[in-house]
C-alpha cells in the first residue's frame, strides 16, 4: 500500500497537502476543521503587527461560464492580534500533535523584531516558520513582503537574522513578481534557510467594470494591483518552481504553491522537486472537503504507477525540463485525425488556417485532395446551399448522408501530414478526447539540437532553412 | 391602403386558453441561457446553420449570448430570418439545427438552440429597441405580395432593406398567415406572432387585410405593380368525400386551431376524432385534449411508421393522452342534427402494398366532433391563362431566386413546396425578396 506520509525538511507529514497561509488559516477554529476534512498542514495567516483591512478584498476572472479561473486578493496580513493567534496555536497543536502547524510571520525589518516573533510564534509550538517575502500589495508598500523578496541581499539579511534566534526549520516564501525567481532563493539558501515554498501571488488587476469604469475589487470607486492566484497562475507557479529546483545554488526543499486544486495538480508540482504543496484558491472556492479526493486520487495513481511513496516519483520530471537549445531539433511528430472519434465541428481546421500552418483540409467528400480551398470558399459553399426541413414521407429516398463513420465524410478533416509541422495546436483545440494524436514519423534523422549545430558551426543555415519546414 | 401595424395589441385575450396551452418549453433564464451558450463549441461551418432553411449563423448568435450581446444575437439572427422569434418557437430543430448539432456524438445532448434563439428574440422584444434594420433608399420600384404568411413577409423585408416598396395583400384580418393561425398554441402564440411582425412593419411593408385577391384583381396588382410575389399558401383541407361531412361537427383541422387559437372556442366535446397523421392532426389533437375532450382519437389509414409527423410529435401526442387507430378508414358519419357516429372500416395490406377493407371488421366510434387533417389542396385556381407554369397545383420556381415561369411573378413557401415548415417560407421569401430585387436591378441595367 503507497503512503502519503512524508518528511519535509525533517518535519514529519501524515500527508504532503498543506493549507497556504490565507484565509481558509485565518483562525484556530477553521484550521482544526481542516485537519478534520483531511489536510495535512496548515500555514498559518501570516502573523505580525495587526492591520486593518480595506473592503472589498477579493476579484476574479471567470472563463466561459466558469468562476474564479483565476483569483485576485487586497487583503493584508492577519488583522488579529499577535497573542490571540499564537494562543490559538498552541491550542491546535495541542489537539492535533501529528498535524503540521507553520507560522507564516512578517515583520518589520529589524534584527530584534524578528527574534522576538520566532520566540513567541516557537513557542506557541508552530513546527516550523515560514517568512513571507512574497505578499505583493499593501504590506510591499510599507519596506515588507515582496520588497524584502525582491532584493537578495534583504531576503538574505533577515534569514539569516531569522536563523540566528530559530529552532524549528525555516522556509523562505518567495514572490513570483521578480525577473529571476533563482537570485532571492540563492540569498535564502546562502544564508542557511532550511526550505523554500514558491509561489506567493502575482502583481494583477483583474478586470474593469465597464458600466463605473472602476477596477476591480471596488473599494469605494478605486482599487490597487493585488495578489493573483487560482488555477491561471499554475503553470507560472510551474516554471518557477522548476527553476529553483534545478538551480543547485539554489534548491532545498520546496513547498509548491500556485494553482493548486486536484491530485494531478498535486503530482506535477512534486514531479518537479516539490516536498509538499499548498493550496489555497481551490478551498476559497469549495472549501476544505476537496482535500479527500486529492488524497485518494494521488494514491491511487501511485499504485497504478507503482510508486511506494512521494520519495519515489519526486523530481522525476526535473531532468525532462531543459533549455531550448537541448531539444531534438530532428524528433518529427504529426497529427492523426481518428475518423471514428471525430464529431465534426472543424475546430482542428480554422485553428489550423487561421492559428497555424493550414495544413487540415476539408476535402475527404471531394474526388481529390484539394488544398487550395480556404475557409471563406467553403463557408459561402454552405450558404449558398438549399436546406429544407425533411418530412419523412416527402424525402424518402432524400439526400441521407451516409458513411463509413458517424460523422459525415465531409466534416472530417483531413491533415495533409507532409505539411504539418507538429505544433500540437488541433489536438488542443479537439474537445473529444484522443480524437486527434500527434505520432511519430521516423525521419531516419539522428538525434540534433540547436546547441550541437552551433557548435558545428551550422547555424546560421540551419535555422533559416533546416528547422523551418513551411520554407 | 395601409392599415394599422399595432397588430399586437388586436391579438384577441383569451385568458382561458393562455392557461390550457402554457409553453410547451419553457424559456431560459439568463442564467440557464449563459451556461448553455458556454456549451457551443463554437463549430466551423456549423452543421447547424447549413441544416437551417434560412442558414441563420448559430454559434454567432450563440456566442453573442455567452458574451452578452444580447443585440448583437438578435440581430444576427433577424438578418437571415425576419422570423427568428417564431421559428425559434415553431421550427421542429429535432430535424433541423439541433438534429445536425455535432454534440449527437458527443456527450449526447444537442446544444437548445431553439431555446437560446428564443432567449435573444425575447431579450429584443423586451428591450423595446426597434428592429436592428432600416429600409433602403427609395427605388420608386413597389411589389404586389399575395398573401400575408412568412413568405410574403420574409420577402417583404428583403425588399425593404433594399429601398422597394412592399404590399401585402391577405383575405384575413390580421397578417401572419399561418404563422398567426396555424401554429399550436403551446409553441407559438398568436400574440407572439403579431408583436414580431409589428416590427417588421417598421420597415415600412404596407398591408391590405380582408382582400382576396382573384383572377382580376391579379390583373390589376400586375398592372400597378413591378412585380408579383405569390405567397398564398396551400387552399383548404381536402374533403373526405364520404357521407356526413357537412354535419354539424365535421370540422377541418386549420379551422379548429385558427378557432382555439382567436378564443372563438375555448372548449372541447366529450369524444373526439381527427382523421389523419400528420403534424397538423398532431396539433389538432393535442388541442383537443387541451380544449377538455375526454377521448381524442387519430384515425389513420396505414401504420405509424408511414405517419407524416415527425416522431417527436407522435411522442407528444402520446404523452397527452391522444389514442391512435391504425390501419382504420373511415367510411361514413352520421347523425340527426350534428355528428354522432363515425364508421369505420379496418384496412389490411393486399400483396401489391395497398390497403384494403378488412372484410366483417367494420366498427363504430361515438363522437361529438370529427376534424379532418388529411393535407391541404392547392390554391392557384385563380391564376389563370397560365400565368405562371404549375405542377400537381404547386407554383415552380428558381429554388435560388424564387422566380417563375412568368419573369415578373416570384413565389415561395407553401404554394411552391406543397406544404412545410414556417422557416421553408421564410427561406423561400428570403430567396424571392433578394431575386426580385436583382432582377429589377437588371432591367434597370436594360432600360
Amino acid at each position: 500500500m503507497p503512503t502519503l506520509e512524508t518528511s519535509f525538511a525533517g518535519i514529519r507529514c501524515i500527508n504532503p497537502f498543506w493549507l497556504a497561509s490565507a484565509p481558509p488559516t485565518n483562525c484556530g477554529e477553521q484550521v482544526m476543521r481542516a485537519f478534520d476534512a483531511g489536510w495535512g498542514g496548515a500555514v498559518w495567516k501570516t502573523i505580525g503587527e495587526p492591520i486593518t483591512n480595506v473592503s472589498s478584498r477579493y476579484s476574479s476572472i471567470d472563463w466561459n461560464g466558469q468562476r474564479m479561473m483565476g483569483l485576485n486578493n487586497i487583503e493584508l496580513i492577519s488583522d488579529r492580534p499577535i497573542e490571540v493567534n499564537l494562543r490559538e496555536i498552541s491550542e491546535v497543536k495541542r489537539r492535533y500533535p501529528k498535524h503540521v502547524v507553520i507560522a507564516s510571520l512578517m515583520v518589520e525589518s529589524k534584527r530584534d523584531a524578528w527574534h522576538d516573533i520566532v520566540e513567541r510564534a516557537e513557542d506557541a509550538g508552530a513546527d516550523g516558520l515560514e517568512l513571507n517575502f512574497g505578499c505583493p500589495h499593501g504590506m510591499s508598500e510599507r519596506g515588507m513582503g515582496s520588497a524584502v523578496g525582491q532584493v537578495p541581499e534583504y531576503c538574505g539579511q533577515i534569514t539569516e537574522w531569522v536563523k540566528e534566534k530559530a529552532r524549528t526549520p525555516v522556509i523562505i516564501k518567495l514572490t513570483p513578481n521578480i525577473s529571476d525567481i533563482r537570485m532571492p532563493a540563492r540569498a535564502a539558501k546562502q544564508a542557511g534557510a532550511d526550505a523554500l515554498s514558491a509561489i506567493n501571488t502575482i502583481n494583477s488587476i483583474t478586470g474593469i467594470d465597464l458600466d463605473t469604469l472602476e477596477p476591480r475589487p471596488n473599494v469605494d470607486g478605486k482599487s490597487s494591483h493585488g495578489g493573483y492566484c487560482g488555477p491561471a497562475v499554475k503553470p507560472i507557479a510551474m516554471n518557477m518552481v522548476q527553476q529553483v529546483m534545478s538551480d543547485p545554488q539554489a534548491t532545498l526543499p520546496m513547498s509548491g504553491i500556485g494553482g493548486i486544486a486536484s491530485w494531478q495538480d498535486a503530482a506535477e508540482f512534486i514531479l518537479l522537486g516539490a516536498g509538499t504543496v499548498q493550496v489555497c484558491t481551490a478551498v476559497m472556492h469549495y472549501g476544505y472537503r476537496i482535500v479527500e479526493d486529492m488524497a485518494d486520487g494521488l494514491l491511487a495513481w501511485m499504485r497504478k504507477k507503482g510508486y511506494e511513496s512521494l520519495d519515489n516519483f519526486r523530481a522525476l520530471s526535473l531532468p525532462n525540463v531543459t533549455e531550448w537549445k537541448h531539444l531534438n531539433l530532428n524528433y518529427k511528430i504529426v497529427a492523426r485525425i481518428h475518423e471514428d472519434k471525430c464529431i465534426g465541428c472543424e475546430l482542428c481546421y480554422t485553428a489550423c488556417w487561421d492559428g497555424a500552418h493550414q495544413c487540415i483540409h476539408l476535402d475527404r467528400a471531394l474526388p481529390a485532395s484539394n488544398t487550395s480551398r480556404t475557409p471563406d470558399m467553403i463557408a459561402a459553399e454552405s450558404r449558398g446551399r438549399i436546406s429544407t426541413t425533411p418530412i419523412p414521407k416527402l424525402d424518402l429516398n432524400g439526400a441521407g448522408e451516409t458513411g463509413p463513420y458517424l460523422t459525415p465524410l465531409a466534416r472530417i478533416p483531413r491533415v495533409d501530414e507532409h505539411e504539418c509541422v507538429g505544433c500540437n495546436l488541433c489536438s488542443l483545440v479537439c474537445p473529444v478526447p484522443d480524437c486527434i494524436t500527434m505520432e511519430r514519423v521516423d525521419n531516419a534523422l539522428p538525434p540534433e539540437t540547436w546547441e550541437e549545430r552551433a557548435n558545428a558551426g551550422v547555424v546560421a543555415e540551419a535555422s533559416a532553412t533546416a528547422g523551418n519546414p513551411n520554407l | 391602403m395601409s392599415e394599422s401595424t399595432n397588430f399586437f395589441e388586436q391579438a384577441p385575450d383569451s385568458p382561458e386558453i393562455a392557461a390550457r396551452f402554457p409553453d410547451l418549453h419553457p424559456p431560459f433564464n439568463k442564467t440557464a441561457a449563459l451556461v448553455e451558450s458556454n456549451r457551443c463549441l463554437y463549430c466551423f461551418d456549423a452543421p447547424c446553420t447549413a441544416a437551417c432553411p434560412t442558414h441563420i449563423d448559430v454559434p454567432r448568435f450563440i456566442k453573442k449570448i455567452a458574451s452578452g450581446n444580447l443585440e448583437g444575437s438578435a440581430k444576427t439572427i433577424l438578418d437571415a430570418n425576419i422570423l427568428g422569434a417564431s421559428c425559434a418557437r415553431a421550427c421542429p430543430v429535432a430535424v433541423l439545427c439541433e438534429g445536425a448539432c455535432v454534440m449527437h456524438r458527443y456527450n449526447q445532448e444537442p446544444i437548445s438552440i431553439a431555446r437560446l434563439q428564443r432567449f435573444a428574440m425575447d431579450s429584443l422584444h423586451q428591450s423595446g429597441v426597434p428592429l436592428p434594420f432600416s429600409p433602403g433608399a427609395d427605388t420608386g420600384r413597389s411589389v404586389a405580395l399575395i398573401g400575408g404568411g412568412p413568405a410574403s413577409l420574409a420577402c417583404a423585408a428583403e425588399l425593404r432593406r433594399r429601398g422597394i416598396r412592399a404590399e401585402i395583400f391577405d383575405a384575413r384580418p390580421l397578417p401572419g398567415g399561418l404563422n398567426t393561425y396555424g401554429i399550436a398554441e403551446y409553441k407559438l402564440p398568436l400574440a407572439e406572432s403579431l408583436r414580431e411582425i409589428d416590427m417588421l412593419a417598421q420597415l415600412g411593408v404596407n398591408f391590405n387585410f380582408n382582400t382576396a385577391v382573384d383572377a382580376k384583381k391579379l390583373i390589376e396588382l400586375e398592372a400597378s405593380h413591378d412585380a408579383v410575389f405569390l405567397g398564398l399558401g396551400l387552399g383548404a383541407i381536402h374533403k373526405l368525400g364520404i357521407a356526413g361531412e357537412t354535419l354539424q361537427g365535421a370540422i377541418n383541422a386549420l379551422d379548429y386551431i385558427a378557432d382555439y387559437k382567436s378564443g372563438k372556442i375555448t372548449s372541447a366535446p366529450e369524444r373526439v376524432a381527427i382523421i389523419g397523421a400528420g403534424n397538423t392532426a398532431i396539433d389538432a389533437a393535442n388541442a383537443a385534449v387541451r380544449l377538455g375532450a375526454g377521448e381524442v382519437h387519430m384515425i389513420y389509414r396505414r401504420s405509424a411508421e408511414q405517419m407524416s409527423a415527425f416522431a417527436y410529435e407522435y411522442e407528444h401526442a402520446k404523452q397527452e393522452g391522444v389514442k391512435f387507430l391504425w390501419h382504420v378508414q373511415p367510411v361514413g358519419i352520421r347523425g340527426t342534427e350534428k355528428v354522432e357516429v363515425l364508421d369505420l372500416a379496418r384496412l389490411q395490406a393486399t400483396s401489391d402494398g395497398s390497403l384494403v377493407p378488412k372484410p366483417g371488421e367494420d366498427f363504430e366510434l361515438p363522437v361529438d366532433l370529427v376534424i379532418l387533417a388529411i393535407g391541404q389542396a392547392t390554391h392557384t385556381e385563380f391564376l389563370v391563362e397560365n400565368k405562371v407554369k404549375l405542377e400537381r397545383g404547386r407554383i415552380l420556381i428558381d429554388r435560388h431566386t424564387g422566380q417563375t415561369s412568368n419573369p415578373k411573378y416570384f413565389a415561395g413557401g407553401d404554394c411552391t413546396n406543397g406544404g412545410r415548415e414556417v422557416v421553408d417560407a421564410v427561406a423561400d421569401g428570403k430567396r424571392a425578396g433578394i431575386g426580385i430585387a436583382a432582377w429589377l436591378e437588371g432591367q434597370n441595367a436594360n432600360a
